[in-house]
């Protein structure tokens, strides 16, 4: 033991492949092998009778994606990225006045205070805390409620639950603790004096906005857009408890893998998802670092 | 700068309002937990407390519940061990490759849990492994890892080496300068990166979804399916009440031993 500490003292080498081995290995193969293994899959066959994989190559999976059923499926990826983008653009309106108002306008103590009201509600059930919008927006719920009881509704709307409007609700709801923090650490750093600049030099609200404010926010904005788009991207549970019943991606995928167990159309699916999304965090890292050249 | 009186008014009435929307559903989660009727309808139809003693004598639920406890003590485990290791690499040495691992490292969190639980689940369906605990341990601690990782080398930027060469120097050996020296400075960054990574792990139910055996019955599996059941709704409710009625303090704890740090939440390094 303590030749071997002695031993490592003197080869940093060895100091660094110790601690470097096990995360590396364990990520090369449960992810990065695994990642591997969901493109192949994409690019195998399934027996029709034994659900079977069939280690066959063919381009079949993805012929069917990109024009299979009328289009389809792409149908089906182009309103997702839609209601993605929708889903960002709302969650970076609301996250920014709360994130201006934690970082620059509260004080310090009451900043941590509101900076774990924000974390809260990460800490509950994401399940229960989707299914209770049914409990908000259903036939005898909340919203119908007062909007009958204060005479705007004649009679309960059965219009804001079981659609996209729903879905999209939900989504903007569970999602935007993941645009405030990452905005509030942004907007916390930026020096008192450039403001102060900006207005000595004559710059209003809107200018110093825009000119002075929302580049340095950037960063911020950029890390809560990815984690919010990527997000939607994936989730096939809020479509699932509050949608009407059209595709997204994820339930896509998530009914390839499950009841109509076609792992290879699934894969490919997925293999989409994943590229889109790379192609997301480069674009953005790309822009993020010309925004800071 | 000094807030202008006009700024403070304004944002702090938008700030009300954003909060208002994030808190309205915990209120309905919390309030129809205590509901006398099966029905979730508005008005409330009655204070009870039926569910939680239903909860009480529900194996099933209990079960899940504690098969979420084990999987998240496991996955915290690993990825306590793995992403430490890995912070030190990063915090003391200089070596290629650093940004395609960490890259690796945080692509995790980053991307959907379905695209991390399908590729386990084909990586699974290659290698023929069964469907179970094990496996769902392993998706969790995939993602767990850099929650650790970014907790601990943020705190080991702001330790200069020089203390643990001074005890080195001073005649330590190495396990006792790990021991003495080093953990402590480490330990409460530890201990947020474990919470956080517990609680991910305890809510998951993407991965777990695409790694879950037919026996794996994790909570969140379970609330997924007693919320296709109406009359359970309201025993689910209590559920996400108990919940969070034992997560309020193990936030509290993650804030205090984190409150130098600034936000345990930022996955980007």
């Amino acid at each position: 033991m303590k030749r071997f500490s002695r031993f490592l003292y003197a080869h940093p080498g060895g100091r660094l492949g110790l601690l470097l081995g096990p995360a590396v290995l364990w990520l090369l193969v449960f992810y990065l092998v695994a990642l591997a293994l969901l493109l192949l899959t994409s690019l195998w066959q399934q027996d029709v009778f034994t659900s079977e994989l069939v280690h066959k190559w063919t381009l079949d999976n993805y012929e069917k994606l990109f024009s299979g059923q009328g289009g389809l499926w792409l149908r089906i990826f182009g309103r997702t990225v839609l209601l993605a983008a929708i889903v960002t653009v709302i969650d970076a309106a609301l996250a920014f006045p709360l994130a201006w108002f934690m970082a620059r306008v509260a004080s310090p103590r009451w900043r941590t205070l509101l900076f774990l009201a924000v974390v809260v509600p990460l800490w509950s059930s994401i399940l229960v805390r989707i299914f209770a919008w049914r409990t908000i927006l259903g036939d005898s719920g909340v919203l119908n409620s007062v909007l009958v009881d204060s005479g705007l509704l004649g009679k309960p709307s059965s219009a804001f639950l079981y659609n996209d409007n729903a879905v999209t609700i939900t989504w903007v709801y569970v999602w935007l603790p993941f645009m405030v923090l990452p905005l509030y650490a942004a907007l916390e750093k930026i020096p008192d004096s450039y403001l102060e600049a900006s207005r000595d030099l004559g710059a209003g609200g809107w200018t110093t906005f825009r000119r002075v404010i929302l580049p340095l926010a950037f960063p911020g904005l950029v890390a809560g857009a990815t984690f919010v788009f990527s997000l939607t991207m994936g989730d096939f549970v809020a479509p699932q408890l509050v949608g009407g019943g059209s595709q997204v991606l994820g339930g896509a995928i998530k009914d390839r893998f499950g009841v109509a167990a076609d792992y290879p159309f699934g894969a490919a699916l997925a293999m989409l998802a994943l590229v889109t999304l790379v192609g997301f965090l480069f674009l953005t890292r790309r822009s993020s670092a010309l925004e800071h050249a | 700068m000094g807030a202008s009186r006009a700024q403070k008014w304004g944002f702090g009435a938008a700030a009300v309002l954003v909060f208002a929307f994030l808190y309205l559903p915990l209120a309905i989660i919390v309030l129809y937990a205590f509901n006398k009727s099966t029905i979730n309808a508005w008005p409330f139809p009655g204070f009870s407390t039926r569910w939680f003693e239903k909860l009480a004598h529900d194996t099933e639920a209990k079960d899940a519940a504690w098969l979420s406890v084990r999987i998240a003590l496991f996955s915290t485990a690993f990825a306590l061990v793995l992403g430490t290791a890995l912070a030190f690499a990063f915090a003391r040495f200089r070596f290629p490759g650093r940004e395609p691992v960490n890259f690796a490292v945080t692509l995790p969190i980053i991307l959907p849990g379905v695209i991390t639980g399908v590729a386990l689940a084909s990586f699974f369906l290659f290698t023929g492994t069964d469907l179970s605990m094990r496996t769902v341990i392993v998706g969790h601690t995939t993602f767990c890892i850099v929650l650790v990782f970014n907790n601990v080398l943020a705190r080991l930027r702001r330790v200069s080496p020089s203390l643990s060469e001074a005890s080195r120097d001073l005649g330590a050996a190495g396990w006792q300068t790990f021991l003495f020296v080093t953990l402590p400075t480490i330990r409460t960054a530890l201990v947020a990166g474990a919470l956080l990574a517990f609680a991910l792990s305890f809510d998951e139910i993407a991965v777990t979804f695409f790694l879950a055996g037919s026996d794996t019955t994790t909570l969140p599996l379970w609330i997924l399916g007693a919320l296709r059941r109406t009359r359970d709704v309201p025993e689910v409710n209590a559920v996400a009440t108990v919940v969070l009625a034992i997560s309020l303090p193990m936030i509290a704890a993650a804030a205090y031993l984190m409150r130098d740090e600034g936000p345990a939440l930022s996955s980007r390094d």
